[in-house]
């Protein structure tokens, strides 16, 4: 157990993408970073890049056309990396489900860890996935936390 | 002569959470042609819309955008109320206008947060969504939500406010307008705000009505234009004053936007103060007959335009909706071509762009 294996876990470094959400989950994913709810106290730091990022957040159930984008981001996070599918429609499709260009959840194109459910999540819910996902990654990585 | 670059922006980035992908060529750090890619955040809500039957549109129509959702569930009942037509009692209209205005707010100031986190000013980004929480608070507080409120049902509203609630809304807004005040005094003064906005992307009037542009857009530019003065809802029993500034660049839109701000708290404190009383709702009671409706109304990014169409079954033959973001992306392709590089998400942050409203 290494530095860099600690230090993972103590501040994981967030990615979000947006596959085609309505936006709610997504400033709801936002405001876990701004004063009230504060995530950056846990070392949770919202990163542009996906080479530098440990956690995949994804909002918005999969179209046709993200499809591809979203797996391209997938495969250029280094591993070991967790993926949260926040919002009931990343998690299943949603209220979108028996639209014509909805193919479904997220886990239709890339492997989820955590479901966080709620339309929108709350940033409760939200930073409670977070944490769960911290803790597989730890037990992944047999590193206690 | 330097070689051209083709760089893509989006539709993962950081400064604009949604999936839109503009494609910037550049020359020296000189943007020279832009071209916008949509299309990725199209789900098919108005062929779904036509599937569900007309009290479940209403939630569906709400999640078009979860940023303006109140004021697009809004919007769908008073255009499928014109297909019967009902009238709704007057509370149920200031309700309405209440609510609508209290989710400008909060729209206007995770706008103006972004802004400042688009030009780097971090701390700025972080007062600005720590005020937005209060109206969030009041939200969940009236609506039962903190994002999606669904608080409009055919005919009327879903729920009422209370003496206490309504002492409690005027308290906090109060407290939101004194504290965005000083919150906007900065921005409209620092320095640095204005050396990164001002003379950055500039509309012309001529350009913004050519392009058809919407909202705070087309205010900025020095056109009067706002849905709100068709005096639908209680906008007609209330003291409405469209903001225009005349400049048309970033810092304009976001002084319009500033100034919206101020401008929907007193609304809101204003509709709080002369709410009628009386029923919430009207009983609405089988299927609306065969027949069209339109209905525009303003929401935080501008003029939305819904189209129903019945046949007198439960469900709709059409539904039709323009949003405000689709008018205003033309006018970006006239704002990119001749900018730096680096101004590149501060303007095309400033039109405000909602992508899954102009997908849908």
């Amino acid at each position: 157990m290494g530095i860099i294996h600690t230090s993972r876990i103590k501040s994981p470094w967030i990615i979000h993408f947006d596959n085609s959400s309505c936006n709610g989950c997504d400033i709801e994913a936002l405001a876990c970073l701004t004063p009230l709810y504060d995530v950056e106290r846990f070392g949770i730091v919202n990163m542009g890049n996906p080479k530098h990022a440990d956690v995949l957040v994804i909002t918005g159930p999969v179209n046709y056309r993200t499809a591809r984008v979203l797996k391209n981001l997938y495969a250029q996070i280094p591993d070991p990396k967790m993926v949260i599918a926040v919002g009931t429609c990343a998690c299943s499709g949603g209220v979108f489900h028996n639209c014509y260009n909805i193919l479904g959840g997220v886990d239709k194109v890339v492997p989820v860890d955590v479901y966080v459910p709620g339309c929108a999540a709350r940033p409760e819910a939200i930073i409670d996935g977070v944490v769960l996902a911290l803790q597989k990654l730890a037990q992944a990585q047999g590193v206690a936390k | 002569m330097a070689p051209r670059t083709i760089a893509p922006f989006g539709p993962q980035h950081p400064v604009l959470p949604e999936p839109i992908q503009l494609k910037i060529t550049y020359e020296d750090e000189k943007v020279v042609d832009v071209l916008p890619a949509i299309g990725y955040g199209h789900r098919g809500i108005e062929k779904a819309c036509e599937l569900n039957e007309y009290p479940k549109n209403i939630y569906l129509c709400e999640r078009i955008c979860g940023i303006c959702s109140c004021i697009h569930g809004i919007t769908y009942c008073e255009v499928v109320e014109r297909l019967w037509p009902v009238e709704i009692p007057p509370r149920a209209k200031f309700l309405r206008t209440i609510w609508s205005e209290m989710s400008r707010t909060h729209s206007h100031l995770l706008w103006l947060g972004l802004l400042a986190d688009a030009f780097g000013f971090e701390s700025m980004f972080m007062q600005f969504w720590r005020i937005r929480e209060k109206v969030l608070d009041l939200l969940e507080m009236t609506a039962g939500q903190r994002v999606t409120q669904s608080i409009s049902v055919i005919g009327g509203v879903r729920r009422d406010l209370n003496g206490e609630q309504k002492k409690k809304c005027i308290e906090v807004l109060k407290e939101v307008r004194k504290e965005s005040e000083a919150l906007i005094g900065v921005l409209a003064n620092d320095y640095t705000v204005k050396a990164r906005t001002v003379g950055k992307g500039v509309l012309s009037k001529d350009q913004a009505i050519a392009l058809g542009c919407a909202g705070p857009t087309l205010r900025a530019s020095g056109v009067c234009e706002d849905c709100r003065m068709q005096k639908y809802q209680a906008y007609g029993d209330l003291e409405f004053e469209p903001i225009v500034e005349t400049a048309g660049d970033s810092y304009a839109r976001a002084v319009v936007r500033a100034r919206e701000t101020l401008q929907a708290i007193d609304l809101q404190l204003e509709a709080l103060g002369k709410l009628p009383a009386g029923d919430i709702n009207v009983s609405v009671k089988g299927n609306p007959p065969a027949n069209e409706a339109i209905f525009r109304s303003e929401q935080p990014r501008g003029e939305v335009f819904y189209y129903a169409k019945g046949n007198g079954t439960r469900n709709l033959e059409r539904l039709r909706v323009r949003t405000p973001t689709y008018a205003n992306i033309p006018s970006l392709l006239v704002m990119l071509p001749g900018c730096e590089l680096a101004d590149v998400p501060i303007i095309a942050l400033s039109i405000d762009p909602c992508i899954s409203c102009t997908e849908r």
